[in-house]
């Protein structure tokens, strides 16, 4: 293993992009940084701009709106990066499955970026934080 | 020759870049783990600041299409060799006791090259973020550098009129009613230079998504946070030289001087951490009028008791 990869896993900086979640994924997410589970004991920080993130956080069924954005901010993420489809919405779009506004699950817009794109998916609605810190785990695992 | 390699040596490794930087990631750390701490959590290890640098020297760097290029890429190093020629001036004052008249006034000019710099290379990045956190901190850098210049006239004249700083750092301003009132204003304004909290108008990540520094990745945006490490240790060292009665190099005065700059740390710290952001126009408000009014309070109590012998006005 690099020392690139090595020291991404030790400092993963993730960056959270809502494209048309219900704010409940979201708020699991909040929850991560909270005395309870603390996650900057493993390093992990939430920052304000993709340029910063080695870590996407995606929440919601990826609407028409939101896809050229979500597509833009991919491309604006400093790689080597990490895509996390957080909630049942992101990973399969869900209950809204079908539905005249949903463009595809995140994969799906990620995938016509970069084919080669790393994503872990984390089922759940909303998971539960300790879901999420399994996740990453698995996922910084493989890489 | 010897005495070249002596120079880059003193720059280079040992009180200059490779020192300070360390001393610095640790000191990010200690801000880190006693903000955990005040939350009640139980923060990163002590390593994680080295492991962020290495992981941004590892990224991608990315430069914007519109981007002025040149200025972009050049802003970094020239806030990094403000700080080090910074860092590297105290630690030799400190340490030979070899200092020239006039380095105070010096070392405030190099105090402003990393704010400069950050103004210098956020305007290049052309974006609207960006632009917004250099209006932002170009408005606190004309607020704090007029509270801070007149809080080093207060020590000037408690001093007896002393420009050097070996020489000022062999007195304690802070023991008496002005040289108190000054150490807080400077306080204040050493807050709003490393950016911590209340003051960190330009970089709020809330509203402006880490405005000053939007556009920087990889190894650029390792540079930024190099230098910030490094002003943690540079910035509270100055002013404990300045009003402190600054720092040994051998047994107990190095222990005591040590303590002294774990104090200030932490007191720029727990600022940070019990404040909430200001507006730009309360901070400019509270550096002029608040900290000015302290200050010219200070500086006629300080000339008060200069002339008529009294230590402790």
């Amino acid at each position: 293993m690099s020392w690139k990869m090595w020291s991404l896993k030790k400092s993963v900086w993730v960056f959270h992009v809502n494209t048309g979640a219900c704010n409940n994924c979201d708020i699991e997410i909040v929850n991560l940084l909270t005395p309870k589970y603390d996650v900057e004991r493993f390093g992990i920080k939430l920052v304000g701009s993709p340029r910063h993130a080695d870590a996407l956080l995606v929440t919601g069924v990826v609407t028409a709106q939101a896809a050229p954005r979500l597509r833009e901010v991919y491309r604006q993420t400093a790689k080597p990066c990490v895509v996390f489809a957080i909630g049942a919405c992101a990973c399969e779009t869900g209950i809204f499955n079908g539905a005249y506004h949903v463009v595809g699950p995140v994969d799906k817009i990620i995938r016509e970026v970069d084919p080669n794109a790393i994503i872990a998916y984390v089922p759940g609605c909303p998971p539960k934080p300790e879901a999420m810190i399994s996740g990453v785990v698995k996922a910084l695992s493989v890489l | 020759m010897i005495e070249a390699l002596q120079n880059v040596f003193w720059i280079l490794i040992f009180p200059g870049f490779l020192f300070t930087v360390v001393l610095g990631l640790v000191a990010c750390w200690i801000v880190r783990k006693v903000s955990a701490l005040v939350q009640w959590r139980v923060g990163p290890p002590l390593f994680q600041p080295f492991y962020d640098i290495m992981k941004l020297m590892g990224k991608e760097t990315l430069i914007p299409q519109d981007a002025q290029r040149t200025v972009f890429l050049v802003a970094p190093l020239v806030g990094l060799a403000g700080v080090l020629l910074l860092s590297t001036m105290l630690w030799r004052i400190t340490i030979t006791q070899t200092a020239f008249v006039g380095d105070i006034i010096v070392a405030i000019y190099l105090m402003v090259l990393p704010s400069l710099a950050l103004i210098l290379g956020s305007s290049a990045s052309a974006s609207p973020h960006a632009t917004i956190g250099t209006s932002r901190e170009m408005k606190l850098v004309m607020g704090y550098e007029l509270p801070l210049v007149l809080a080093f006239i207060v020590v000037i004249i408690k001093t007896g009129g002393q420009l050097n700083l070996a020489a000022i750092a062999e007195h304690t301003p802070a023991l008496s009613i002005s040289g108190m009132l000054a150490f807080l204003a400077a306080l204040l304004c050493i807050q709003a230079k490393l950016g911590f909290v209340p003051f960190d108008i330009a970089e709020s990540e809330t509203e402006v998504a880490s405005g000053i520094i939007i556009e920087y990745s990889g190894v650029l945006l390792a540079v930024w946070k190099v230098m910030q490490a490094m002003m943690l240790v540079a910035l509270p060292l100055f002013l404990v030289m300045v009003f402190l009665g600054g720092f040994g190099t051998t047994g107990w005065p190095l222990i005591w001087g040590t303590g002294k700059y774990v104090f200030v740390l932490v007191l720029l710290i727990l600022i940070k951490n019990t404040n909430p952001r200001l507006r730009i126009d309360q901070a400019m408000k509270f550096f002029w009028v608040y900290c000015g009014i302290a200050l010219v309070v200070a500086i006629i109590l300080a000339s008060i008791g200069s002339s008529y012998g009294i230590n402790w006005l």
